[in-house]
């Protein structure tokens, strides 16, 4: 079994925008810390800041947790709900169900999902509707 | 050019970070949209934005980039700037609009990021 150097997780509440990013500049902190090379940290920090947004905009609530080895670093994305009926549709660049508070702050464009897809070496989303969501991004170090 | 050049430029205002005008930028980004700036920046880049909501700073914190300019005028509330100094942003004002800003710089020299948020 891989033994991991370091593990983290963080709570993120729906719609609190205040605390948005929090999760995500620890996470970045941390990796950043631990010398991990600057290109794949802003690969890491973008996608775990758009997992974060997402689920600050959308869920009910969830956890960001991040796990690293010496070979990669891992990104889970888990909330409780409400789940996303039509995961294509979602992946589409552009499509958004967010409400205009996010919209306002200068997000919910539709950009997230597509974005993680983008920086992450690997990426894996599931979801029922009713039960929640689970975003798993793996970045190679 | 460095962001004292930048200053000269666009004759914009020092919000925060005063020590680190020195710094190179050759690359700039023009959006209200956070969403957009994070699918497409990369590198060291100026972020040229009419928003000054504490999200713009968590952005530009996220992809690294160290120079942001508010344009028209705008000044974000102390503690957006607050937060923006302790990550080593760069924060400025001038009373130029967003295209005049993205235009004064493009004819100096600067240019746009067309690539997406890719490995470099």
């Amino acid at each position: 079994m891989q033994e991991y150097t370091l593990a983290d997780a963080y709570e993120v509440s729906a719609r609190d925008y205040a605390t948005a990013g929090d999760a995500s500049a620890a996470i970045k902190r941390k990796l950043k810390q631990l010398g991990v090379d600057s290109a794949v940290l802003r690969r890491i920090a973008v996608s775990s800041y758009e997992a974060e947004l997402n689920m600050i905009i959308h869920s009910l609530g969830g956890t960001l947790s991040m796990t690293m080895t010496p070979s990669e670093i891992r990104l889970l994305s888990a909330d409780i709900g409400p789940g996303i009926p039509d995961i294509e549709q979602a992946l589409q660049e552009g499509f958004s169900t967010a409400g205009e508070e996010a919209r306002n702050l200068g997000f919910g464009a539709g950009m997230g999902l597509p974005n993680m897809k983008r920086n992450a070496d690997e990426f894996n989303i599931q979801s029922e509707v009713g039960k929640g969501t689970q975003i798993r991004m793996l970045f190679h170090l | 050019m460095t962001i004292t050049e930048v200053i000269k430029i666009l004759d914009a205002r020092v919000l925060c970070g005063n020590d680190a005008l020195t710094q190179e930028v050759s690359t700039a980004c023009g959006s209200d949209l956070m969403s957009d700036v994070l699918a497409f920046v990369k590198g060291k880049t100026v972020l040229i934005t009419g928003l000054t909501n504490i999200h713009v700073i968590r952005t530009a914190g996220m992809l690294d980039i160290h120079c942001i300019v508010f344009a028209r005028g705008k000044v974000p509330g102390d503690d957006v700037l607050r937060e923006a100094d302790e990550i080593g942003i760069v924060a400025l004002t001038t009373r130029h609009t967003t295209f005049t800003t993205c235009g004064l710089l493009y004819t100096a020299g600067i240019r746009g990021n067309n690539d997406r948020a890719q490995p470099d």
